[in-house]
Formats: C-alpha cells, sequence, structure tokens
C-alpha cells in the first residue's frame, strides 16, 4: 500500500501568541514549533496501516526548512521518506491543498492521513479539499478506521455521537484523537530517522484565492468579580446571571 | 444570489441553520442580493418554519439515501443548485457537516473559502470575514478574492432574527440516484446528553473535582441548569470523562451563553476552547488561579461546598 501522510509544523500549544510588525502574521522568534497534535495521530494510523498490508510511508509537509524537524517526528515514528514542499510563502488552505493533491497524484498514494485541524489557523479543511481536488473519497474526524481490501469503514464524530462511514481507496482521512494512542519513538527510531530521506521540492503557489487583510489580539475581557468565598455567595451569584448577564 | 445550506439530522433543521439563513437574509438586503436555501434529505419537519427567517426560496433535495448524511451525493447536490442559481456567496455553519462538505462544495465551484467565522462584514462590494486563529489566542480578519466565495458560521454566534415572514417557496427536487461513493450507514449517539459543541450552557469539571464519581455534582449542577457537562483534559487523560466531553485547544472550542468552570486552573489550552463563551463563572480555591482573568463572575471558594449549593439555589428557585 502506498500511503502518505502530510503533517504541520506549529507553534506549541502554550505559545503566548505576539502579533508581527506587518499586523498580518504572528511574531515567529522565540515560538517553539511542534508537530501539529493531531498529525501524531495520522502518523501513528499509517504506521498501523503498514504495518497490517505492508508498503511504505512518506511524510509530506509544506513550508521552510524549518518543518523537517517536524517530518523528522514523523519519520522517527515510522516514515520511510520525507518530502519537504519547500516555499516560505504565506499560503491558504486551498493552495496548501493544491501544492499537496500535485504531490500526492504524482506518488500515487492510496491512502492519506492528515490531521483534523492544525492547530495554528485551525482551519479543519485541508484534507477534504485535498480530496476533492484529487477526486479521492474522505473521511474526517475518524475516530476510529478499518480497511478491508479496497473497503474502508471508519468512524467520525459528530456532535452528539458518531457517524459509521463506508467509502472505498483511494482515500483521505484526517485523524481526531481517539483514533489510536501515537507511539513514543525509541532513540533508536530517532537515530535512524536522522539517515532517512527528506527530499527538498521548491514550489511556488500561484495566485492565493484569500488575503488576510490584520491580525490582531481578541479584545481582553474586563476583568470579572469575585463575588465571594463560601456559599453565602451563591444567592448573589445566581441573581447577576438571571438579572444583570439574563443568561439563566 | 445568496446561497445558504440547511443542516437536518434525523429529518430535524438544526439550530445553527436558522443563524446561517437570519445572516443570508440580512447579507441580501446590503447586497441586493436574492437569497436561496437549500437542504438534502428525505423526511423533514419544520420547513415552514423558515419563511419566518425572511427566506423565499428553498430547494428541498430529495431522496431516502440523504436522510443520512453523504459527502459525496451531499456536494454534487449543493454544487449543481449553487451552479444553477450562480450563487455568488455559500454560507454553512461551522458543524461536523458544515465542515466536511463546504470544502468539497469550494472546490467544485472553485470558490475560496473561510471557515468559523464568528463576524461577516458585508458591504455593497465585499466580505470581511473574522475568524479566531491560534485557538482564540489570534483574530484574523480574511477576504476572498475568488468570484464564488464560500463561508462556514460558527454556532451561537450570529443571530437567528425572525423577520418579516414572507413566502416561502418550496421547490422539491426528486433524485432518482445520488452518488453514494461515501455513505453515513448508521449513526452512533452517545447516550442521550447534549453535546458540548452546541449547548446554550455548559457545566466543566477539572481536577479539583478529585476524582471521577465526584462528577456528579457537575452532572447535577449541569442537570439544574439544563446545561451540558464538559471537561478539562486533565479529567479525561484521566480516564474519568470521555474525549467528547472535553473543552479546549485539543478538544472543542465552545461559546455558549453560560460556561461554569469548576475545579479547573484555566491553562492557557483550556481558555482557547472557552473563553469566547458569553458569560463564564469560575468556581475554584485559588483565587489566583488564571480561570478568574476571563471569568465574569467568580466564586473563590471550595467546589465541594458551592456546587451543591448552588445547585440546591437554582432548583429552589424554579419551583
Ligand atoms: C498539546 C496540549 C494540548 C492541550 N489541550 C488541552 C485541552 O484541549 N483542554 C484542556 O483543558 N487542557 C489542555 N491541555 C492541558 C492543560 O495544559 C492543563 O494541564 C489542563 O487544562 C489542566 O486541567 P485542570 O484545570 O482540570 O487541572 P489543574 O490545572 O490541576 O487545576 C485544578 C484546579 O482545581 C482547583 N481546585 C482543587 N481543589 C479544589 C476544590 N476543592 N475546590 C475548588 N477548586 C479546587 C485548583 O486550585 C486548580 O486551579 C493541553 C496541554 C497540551 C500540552
Ligand atoms: N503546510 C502543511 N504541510 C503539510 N500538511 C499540512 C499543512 N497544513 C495543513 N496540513 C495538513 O492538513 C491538516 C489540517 O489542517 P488545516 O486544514 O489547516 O486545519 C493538518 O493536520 C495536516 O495534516
Amino acid at each position: 500500500m502506498k500511503i502518505a501522510v502530510c503533517v504541520s509544523h506549529v507553534p506549541d500549544t502554550a505559545t503566548k501568541i505576539k502579533i508581527g510588525a506587518n499586523n498580518k502574521e504572528i511574531e515567529k522568534t522565540g515560538v517553539t514549533f511542534i508537530i501539529n497534535p493531531y498529525d501524531e495521530f495520522a502518523v501513528e494510523e499509517a504506521v498501523r496501516t503498514k504495518e497490517k498490508f505492508g508498503g511504505d510511508i512518506t511524510i509530506i509537509s509544506i513550508g521552510d526548512d524549518q518543518n523537517k524537524e517536524t517530518i523528522r517526528k514523523a519519520l522517527a515514528m515510522g516514515g520511510d521518506k520525507g518530502v519537504l514542499l519547500k516555499t516560505a510563502e504565506a499560503l491558504d488552505s486551498i493552495s496548501v491543498a493544491k501544492l499537496l493533491s500535485e504531490e500526492i497524484k504524482a506518488g500515487g498514494f492510496h491512502i492519506v492521513f492528515m490531521g483534523k485541524q492544525s492547530v495554528d489557523y485551525d482551519n479543519s479543511i485541508t484534507g477534504q479539499l485535498t480530496a476533492a481536488m484529487l477526486d479521492y473519497n474522505c473521511i474526517s474526524v475518524c475516530v476510529s478506521l478499518s480497511i478491508e481490501d479496497s473497503k474502508v469503514t471508519a468512524e467520525r464524530e459528530i456532535e452528539g455521537g458518531r457517524e459509521v462511514v463506508e467509502t472505498s481507496l483511494p482515500v483521505i482521512i484526517t485523524a481526531q484523537k481517539g483514533l489510536n494512542e501515537p507511539r513514543y519513538p525509541s532513540i533508536k527510531n530517532i537515530m535512524d530517522a536522522k539517515r532517512k530521506t527528506i527530499e527538498d521540492k521548491p514550489v511556488t503557489a500561484g495566485e492565493i484565492s484569500s488575503e488576510v487583510i490584520e491580525m490582531r489580539l481578541p479584545q481582553p475581557k474586563n476583568p470579572g468579580r469575585i463575588i465571594g468565598t463560601d456559599k453565602s455567595a451563591v444567592p448573589e451569584l445566581v441573581r447577576l446571571l438571571k438579572e444583570e448577564a439574563k443568561v439563566i | 444570489m445568496i446561497l445558504a445550506f440547511i443542516e437536518q439530522r434525523d429529518g430535524v433543521i438544526k439550530k445553527v441553520s436558522y443563524e446561517v439563513v437570519s445572516k443570508a437574509v440580512a447579507s441580501g438586503k446590503i447586497t441586493g442580493e436574492k437569497v436561496a436555501a437549500i437542504f438534502c434529505g428525505n423526511e423533514v419537519s419544520g420547513i415552514d418554519n423558515l419563511a419566518g427567517y425572511g427566506l423565499e426560496k428553498l430547494y428541498f433535495m430529495k431522496n431516502p439515501d440523504l436522510n443520512n448524511y453523504s459527502s459525496s451525493a451531499y456536494s454534487e447536490l449543493v454544487s449543481k443548485i449553487a451552479n444553477q442559481i450562480s450563487a455568488k456567496t455559500v454560507l454553512f455553519g461551522n458543524t461536523a457537516m458544515g465542515k466536511d462538505l463546504a470544502p468539497r462544495v469550494a472546490v467544485k465551484l472553485s470558490a475560496g473559502i473561510i471557515t468559523d467565522c464568528v463576524e461577516l462584514e458585508v458591504s455593497s462590494d465585499s466580505i470581511k470575514a473574522i475568524r479566531p486563529a491560534f485557538a482564540g489566542k489570534a483574530r484574523q480578519v480574511v477576504s476572498l478574492r475568488t468570484p464564488v466565495k464560500v463561508f462556514t458560521l460558527r454556532p451561537n454566534v450570529f443571530k437567528a432574527e425572525t423577520g418579516s415572514a414572507g413566502n416561502l417557496d418550496i421547490e422539491t427536487i426528486t433524485e432518482n440516484s445520488v452518488n453514494l461513493a461515501s455513505k453515513v450507514v448508521s449513526v452512533k449517539k452517545s447516550e442521550g446528553k447534549l453535546d458540548v459543541a452546541e449547548a446554550d450552557i455548559i457545566v466543566s469539571g477539572g481536577r479539583g473535582l478529585k476524582e471521577a464519581a465526584n462528577f456528579n455534582l457537575i452532572e447535577n449542577l449541569a442537570e439544574a441548569l439544563g446545561a451540558a457537562v464538559g471537561a478539562s483534559r486533565a479529567v479525561v487523560d484521566a480516564g474519568w470523562r470521555p474525549h467528547r466531553e472535553q473543552v479546549g485547544q485539543t478538544g472543542k472550542t465552545v461559546s455558549p451563553t453560560l460556561y461554569v468552570a469548576c475545579g479547573i486552573s484555566g491553562a492557557i489550552q483550556h481558555l482557547a476552547g472557552m473563553s469566547s463563551s458569553k458569560y463564564i463563572v469560575a468556581i475554584n480555591k485559588d483565587k489566583d488561579a488564571p480561570i478568574f482573568s476571563v471569568a465574569d463572575y467568580g466564586i473563590a471558594g471550595d467546589v465541594f461546598e458551592i456546587i451543591p449549593a448552588l445547585t440546591e439555589e437554582l432548583k429552589k428557585q424554579s419551583n
């Protein structure tokens, strides 16, 4: 089975965000970047799929040389080789999906794993866009997956439950937490990953369909009130919720 | 034309769809465009209610196989109608279905797409979308350059406004066969519980509850408020609560009218998922806990004393 995993390189979730000088992006200096947490589930599922069906796993990431750190992490978890689609452009989801779909088409992958969401811009659509461009099937936000011959059955999380979806290969799966428990690579795996190849492919996105006009911090909330320290404050809390906030 | 996608599950129209229709109607008044809505299904109740939101045209794509969601079938039908009416703007709710469907429709329409909008500033010649990024730690103002534009709107943020009830023209289009390349064969419901992503009020518990069994306090308070139960990652990781209840950067992003955080410290990843709630109440015995920095009202006390008292008070007042 030809398997690909697309991984994004994102600020650590504990990062305090500062706005960059152009007011359109975040200030990147001093920020620690990590593999997108959902992409770890995607890599793990790819490795399990390979363990079951054989084949090889290509890790694909779009970005600059820094992304190699994230590609290495995925290689240490069990990827076979990496591809860096190298560009310094500020891309939107459509342009990311276009570049990914060209790479996936060229590689003729049967199954592609992505995260359900990249915790930077939280767009949550790259997998679906890429699949639509390739005319692949797609199941997003997967929490369980089984493959038999070319038949794919998966459960995806929806409000208040799960949908059981049936489709067929080729398919793009986007991973939600719960799909599996990602492994910790051993020291040996980490060392081995250093010897795996990461191919550099310079790319250009062409016209970008969206324009970021501004990026700003959210309005800080007015600091609230601590209305008490024990249960004598409860009636006042209820009154405020009823009469001031009018939410109950 | 502006096209609004109506989401139905089990033949019932989702609340967010009224919000989406309202925004479409309000936008049409500004741009002078006509507004239509579309939904896919078989038997659907309450369609006539849509007239109350000022909607005049509705396409009902009908087939028994459309009762459940199918990304292949739904995306073909929505794109077909969007093309037929030359829709320039297509709006969806930012739900599990909307997020799956909207990007496929966007590709079919060669449209740009912006997800999870919390504001759409519509003028006669431009649309600016405002959306949270970096888990609510930043806001982006974005516009699309493509002739056709797709947006998904965060639930519970846009107002569903009933306006002058017009004449709703419902065009039922019976589809003889639909593309089921991908189809939902069954839906497993989590036992009768309200989902945090859809709730108006959420009561969340964290490690301050000390052990799983004490979540009955959270459940009782949630019941008294008609609320959904949420949780911090610490208690989900500990196995006290299921992941679907997790609120935060790697859980669900919620914006209810009221969020009550009990025994939750307010780590940055937790705040990321709930700080856009309209009102926040925090109960935490540590008065310096970061949760108080986003709370409107706080009680710096013991959850084991405050929660039962609050539940009692609410019950007493509702009698
Ligand atoms: C990659 C990543 C992603 C993450 N994603 C999420 C996420 O999506 N959601 C999330 O919630 N977290 C997330 N976290 C974890 C987050 O950093 C915190 O560890 C977590 O939110 C803490 O949960 P808590 O507030 O329940 O526990 P704690 O931080 O331990 O806080 C417990 C609180 O309870 C109070 N308390 C104790 N006893 C009582 C009492 N008797 N009465 C009143 N108050 C009491 C304490 O004062 C304390 O403030 C993530 C972390 C990482 C690294
Ligand atoms: N720059 C990128 N390079 C490779 N994969 C990406 C990139 N951006 C997003 N993805 C993939 O798309 C998923 C969803 O991202 P998004 O739609 O941006 O929330 C991520 O979890 C990745 O699997």
